[in-house]
This record gives C-alpha cells, sequence and structure tokens, in this order.
C-alpha cells in the first residue's frame, strides 16, 4: 500500500514537471532542427537556425534593446522599490497601510490595462512610441513586486544597526549607502534579478509602447505571424536561455541568507 | 563647583497616552559610571534614548558640557551607544565596524586602522581585526560594540543593558572589564540595567528608576545602606520591611509602633506618621541573644544553603504581613518549624517615609 501511494506520487510529480517543461523541452529540441519545419521526426542536431538569428540584425539588435531595457528598468524599479519600502519600515506616516496598498496595486492589474493606460497617458503628454515608454512601463510594474520583496525582508532588528551608524556621525544618505544598502544586498539584487526575468519576457506593453526599436518579445511575435519555423524555436530558447541564468541569480540571492 | 558633563533638566516625555518620564533631572560628573537600575517599564531606557538623541524629550532639557543638546541628532552629539544586541555591521570586518566612526569624521585609512587595533587591543580583542562579526561570539561582539563606541572618544558612553544578552558566568567576568576598562579611559559611562548585583559592582553612582521616576539616587553603599525610599529598598537588594506609625518624638529619638512592637529610633518625625521600616537580612540576628530592637518571634519557613552562608525566610507570630529575611552563618543550626527570636540593632533599622 505505502508502495503504492509512493509510486502514485511519482507520477503525479512526473506529470506535473511534465506539463510544465514538455513544451519548453519541444521548443528547444526542434531549435536544433536541420530542415526547414519544427515538426516531427527530428532531424538534427544542428545549429544552424542558431546562426541564422544572429545574422538577422532586426533579431540581434531587438535582443540588445531588450537587454538593455530591462537592466535600466529594473534598476530603476529596484532603486524606488527599496527607497519606499525604507520609508514605509522607517517612519510612520499618516496612512501607511492604505499607501502601502496603494503601492503593490499593480500587481493585481493586468498588464494589458497599466499598457493601454500608459499608451492614453503618454500620448497626451506627448511622450512618442519608444523604448523610453516601455522602459517607464516595465517600471510601473516592477516596481510594487521590488518594493514588496525588500519591503519583507526589512526587520526591525537592522534598526539599531541603522541607529550605531547615525551614533557615530553618518548622515543619513551615508547610514543608506554603507549600512541599509549593503545589510539589504541579497534582497535587493533578487528584486532586481527578478525585475529583470519579468521585463525581459515581457510582450504586452513592449507591444503597445514601441515603435520602431522594439524589444525581443516583440520583434518573435513579428516573426511568428509569418509562420513557424526553427528560427523562432531558436530565439525562443535563447529567450529561456536568458530567463533561467536570471531566475537562478535571483534564486542565489534570495536563497543565500547573511550569516546571523 | 564645576559644572556637571550632563545635565538633564526635569525631563518628561511621553508615548501616546502615556507619561514613561516624570519630571525627572539628574546630573552626571565627568569620568563617573552611572547605572541607571530599575524595571523594566521604570523609563531608564528612554532616559538613555534621550541622552543619545533617539527620542527628544517631550519636556525638558539635557545638557551635554554645557551645550544644550535637546534636539541635537545622534550624529552630532558627543555621545555613542553600546546597543543590547551589539548593532554591528554585518557586512564589515571588526576592523571597519570599530573605524566607522573615525571614517565617518574624515580621519584618514592608515590612522584609522591604527586607532581601531588600539581600541580592539583595550578591550582584549587585538587579533579580530579582519574577522567578521558573525565569526565572534557573544562576549566578543560585546567587546567590538563597545571598542566601536570608545574609539571615537565620546564624552559619555550609554551603554544599554550591555550584558543583558549574555550568559551569568561571562555577564560577571564582563562586569569586572567594563570597569576595568572605564577606569583606563576615563569616559563618563551611563549603563542601563535591571540586575541590582550589576548595579552596585559596577556604579560609582547608582540612580535607581521606578515608574518614570527617580526614587534614589547615590553611592551604591549609600543607596544599599540607607535608601530613600520603599521601593529603592526592595530594589536595590533584600529586606524585611513592616509598617508602623510614629508615636513619640523626644530629643531626636522617636518611638514607632508596629504590630510586631514598639521601637525607639533615631530620627526626628512628627507623631503620626506613618513609616516603613526595612531592616537588610545580614543586620538580622535570630535567637535569644540579639539586638536591642525586639521584632518578636517568628517562625521559620525555610531555610536555603548558599555556601558561605544560610538564607532563612520565616514568618511573624505577632504580624502576618511580616515576611524576615535573614542571613546566618552557614553554621547556625536553624531548621524549618523552629521559632525564634528575632532582632536588631537600632543603627541598622532604615526608616521609610517614601
Amino acid at each position: 500500500m505505502r508502495a503504492l501511494v509512493r509510486i502514485a506520487s511519482w507520477l503525479y510529480a512526473l506529470a506535473v514537471y511534465g506539463f510544465i517543461f514538455l513544451p519548453v523541452v519541444v521548443l528547444v529540441l526542434f531549435s536544433l532542427q536541420a530542415t526547414s519545419f519544427p515538426i516531427p521526426p527530428f532531424t538534427g542536431p544542428s545549429l544552424r537556425w542558431y546562426d541564422a538569428v544572429l545574422a538577422d540584425t532586426r533579431l540581434t539588435s531587438a535582443l540588445v534593446n531588450s537587454l538593455l531595457v530591462a537592466a535600466l528598468s529594473s534598476a530603476v524599479a529596484v532603486t524606488l522599490g527599496f527607497l519606499s519600502a525604507w520609508g514605509f519600515a522607517r517612519f510612520t506616516l499618516l496612512g501607511s497601510a492604505l499607501l502601502r496598498g496603494l503601492i503593490t496595486l499593480p500587481l493585481t492589474v493586468s498588464y494589458l490595462i497599466i499598457g493601454m493606460g500608459l499608451l492614453v497617458l503618454f500620448n497626451w503628454a506627448g511622450v512618442p512610441k519608444s523604448l523610453l515608454a516601455a522602459g517607464i512601463g516595465h517600471v510601473v510594474i516592477n516596481l510594487p513586486l521590488c518594493f514588496a520583496i525588500i519591503y519583507s525582508q526589512m526587520g526591525d532588528h537592522q534598526i539599531n544597526i541603522e541607529r550605531a551608524a547615525r551614533d557615530l556621525g553618518a548622515p543619513e544618505w551615508k547610514v543608506l549607502l554603507l549600512v541599509t544598502v549593503p545589510v539589504m544586498a541579497p534582497a535587493i539584487f533578487a528584486g532586481f534579478f527578478l525585475s529583470m526575468t519579468f521585463s525581459w519576457d515581457e510582450f504586452v506593453i513592449s507591444f503597445l509602447l514601441t515603435r520602431f526599436d522594439t524589444t525581443l518579445p516583440v520583434e518573435i511575435w513579428n516573426l511568428l505571424r509569418s509562420g513557424l519555423n526553427p528560427k523562432t524555436n531558436a530565439v525562443g530558447s535563447l529567450v529561456f536561455a536568458v530567463s533561467i541564468v536570471l531566475v537562478v541569480f535571483f534564486e542565489l540571492m534570495l536563497l543565500r541568507r547573511k550569516p546571523a | 563647583m564645576t559644572a556637571p558633563l550632563v545635565d538633564i533638566r526635569t525631563v518628561t516625555h511621553r508615548f501616546g497616552q502615556q507619561t514613561v518620564l516624570k519630571n525627572v533631572s539628574l546630573k552626571i560628573e565627568p569620568g563617573s559610571y552611572t547605572i541607571l537600575l530599575g524595571p523594566s517599564g521604570s523609563g531608564k531606557t528612554t532616559l538613555l534614548s534621550i541622552l543619545g538623541g533617539f527620542v527628544s524629550p517631550s519636556e525638558g532639557k539635557v545638557l551635554i558640557r554645557g551645550e544644550d543638546c535637546t534636539t541635537v541628532p545622534p550624529a552630532k552629539r558627543p555621545t555613542t551607544t553600546v546597543f543590547q544586541d551589539y548593532a554591528l555591521f554585518p557586512h564589515m570586518s571588526v576592523g571597519g565596524n570599530v573605524g566607522f566612526g573615525l571614517r565617518m569624521q574624515g580621519v584618514d585609512a592608515a590612522t584609522r586602522a591604527a586607532r581601531a587595533r588600539e581600541a580592539l587591543a583595550l578591550v582584549g580583542l587585538a587579533d579580530a581585526f579582519d574577522k567578521k562579526p558573525h565569526q565572534l561570539s557573544g562576549g566578543q561582539r560585546q567587546r567590538v560594540a563597545l571598542a566601536r563606541a570608545l574609539v571615537v572618544e565620546p564624552a559619555v558612553l550609554l551603554l544599554d543593558e550591555p550584558l543583558g544578552a549574555l550568559d551569568l558566568k561571562l555577564r560577571r567576568q564582563m562586569q569586572d572589564e567594563l570597569k576595568a576598562i572605564q577606569k583606563r579611559v576615563g569616559t563618563a559611562f551611563i549603563h542601563v540595567t535591571h540586575d541590582q548585583e550589576e548595579a552596585m559592582a559596577l556604579a560609582d553612582h547608582c540612580v535607581v528608576m521606578n515608574d518614570g521616576r527617580i526614587e534614589d539616587e547615590g553611592p551604591p553603599e549609600r543607596v544599599y545602606a540607607r535608601p530613600a525610599t520603599r521601593f529603592s529598598a526592595t530594589f536595590m537588594g533584600e529586606s524585611t520591611l513592616m509598617s508602623g506609625t510614629v508615636t513619640a518624638v523626644k530629643d531626636g529619638t522617636i518611638t514607632v509602633a508596629a504590630q510586631a512592637g514598639s521601637f525607639s529610633l533615631p530620627g526626628t518625625l512628627p507623631t503620626g506618621t506613618a513609616v516603613a521600616l526595612a531592616v537588610r537580612p545580614e543586620h538580622l540576628v535570630l535567637g535569644p541573644d540579639g539586638g536591642a530592637v525586639r521584632l518578636g518571634t517568628a517562625k521559620v519557613s525555610d531555610v536555603v544553603f548558599q555556601g558561605s552562608f544560610k538564607r532563612v525566610l520565616a514568618a511573624s507570630e505577632q504580624d502576618p504581613a511580616l515576611h524576615v529575611i535573614a542571613r546566618i552563618p552557614a553554621a547556625a543550626t536553624v531548621q524549618p518549624g523552629d521559632i525564634v527570636a528575632v532582632s536588631c540593632e537600632a543603627g541598622d533599622v532604615i526608616l521609610l517615609t517614601g
């Protein structure tokens, strides 16, 4: 009976992981296809479609754009998220709980709504569709996330550490820079890498807010409109690989807690 | 008379509806070791926070070296604090921690390192310079915190229950070292604790606090031998306490009537004053050949052998509210259930009106 339960639980785990990862495995497998269609039978392995991706300047420049937007928007989101987390954790504000709820609210709003809202706003304010506009959109979606991660790690035990720095003559900006930021570094990096992951494969907002220069997910969508071919698989695999790297960094930062 | 180093003038502090300090005034002399002693909630930690600049008092003033520091932020006042949880910077080496205050003053790296090493040597941690705080034991972290606070040469060093997190043996050892370090550097220390043994061992000046007020202050010997209030008598050491009323006054001698008997004591209080009498355990004599002040008889309820002496608890047969606590020689033969006569010398009775 116990063995049966064990086998069943293994089967269940297999089914769950299969469900999650099988599409990705298929995607990666057929990116190595030697012939022109990403359908069985598998004819590879071959790297010819990766060559094709790297030779396509539209894709490579979109890849650079994506990295740039991801890195810069995440840096802005994590900075603003950190400062607001610090403010909420260290100062008593009027309506603090309400404001905290408000700052995390965008997490529950769909990207489509945020994207449309920004589109209307930028139109009105005269900000043209561009990578900058998409970057601002990514700050809007990632700031609440960075705030939530950093705020959750900002405990009371650091209050005395900051007090000690102040007591020893540190002005407030040095307290932040020399004490709070290093002590919070794991959470700050975790927020940064998670933001990058989300920005890296974000489609809707980028699609709505960019025009000529665009990000990789939007470029892939353009590519898909002309039908499936192993090149889309190859570029998708590259996107996936970068995401994995970012997520691994995120996990490392969050799990490798400093020794007490 | 020279000006006091720290002059706390009529400080009152409220947290919301609650008044935690009530019109407290206190002067601290240069080079002294002051202990703020009191139970939790007595306001002692709030007073320390006000001295450190972390809390601004609702009313009153704090002068340090004659300057009004009431609203000066911690960074700008000549005080440093040793926090209860040490509050070391976990991402910096021990040397970086100790040198932090000098770094904030703009001292160059070489001088900083040299002075940090000196300060570490002072607290007996010369070889810990390159270690990280998490590699140190509790007692060692405590010393690093002390070195970090002392290296900037503050006018006053504030210690917030610095020994609270250490085990008893280490606490007594650190206690001796704290005193030795204080004498060596000559900085005024203000130390908050609820441990009366710590207070007696360390203080030059002992301040007993209760319910937001200073109950008593003075040298610990005086506070112990002649406490000013009933609270001070019970918090600083143990006492046998009884209530009585002054029934007669004559030539510097008063007669106090209590339930256990009537005593003649030196004093000049008006007739009818309600007083409390306290006697320290070591001054009580059990047995027929006692002192002049007879406290009736008591039934022994407990005898605890404590090595060099025996601690005896007994209940008075005349006054059910009177609990006798006595300290008798280890060789004495007293058993629970014995009925003994209790007495003491008139000079050892502490007369309390508060």
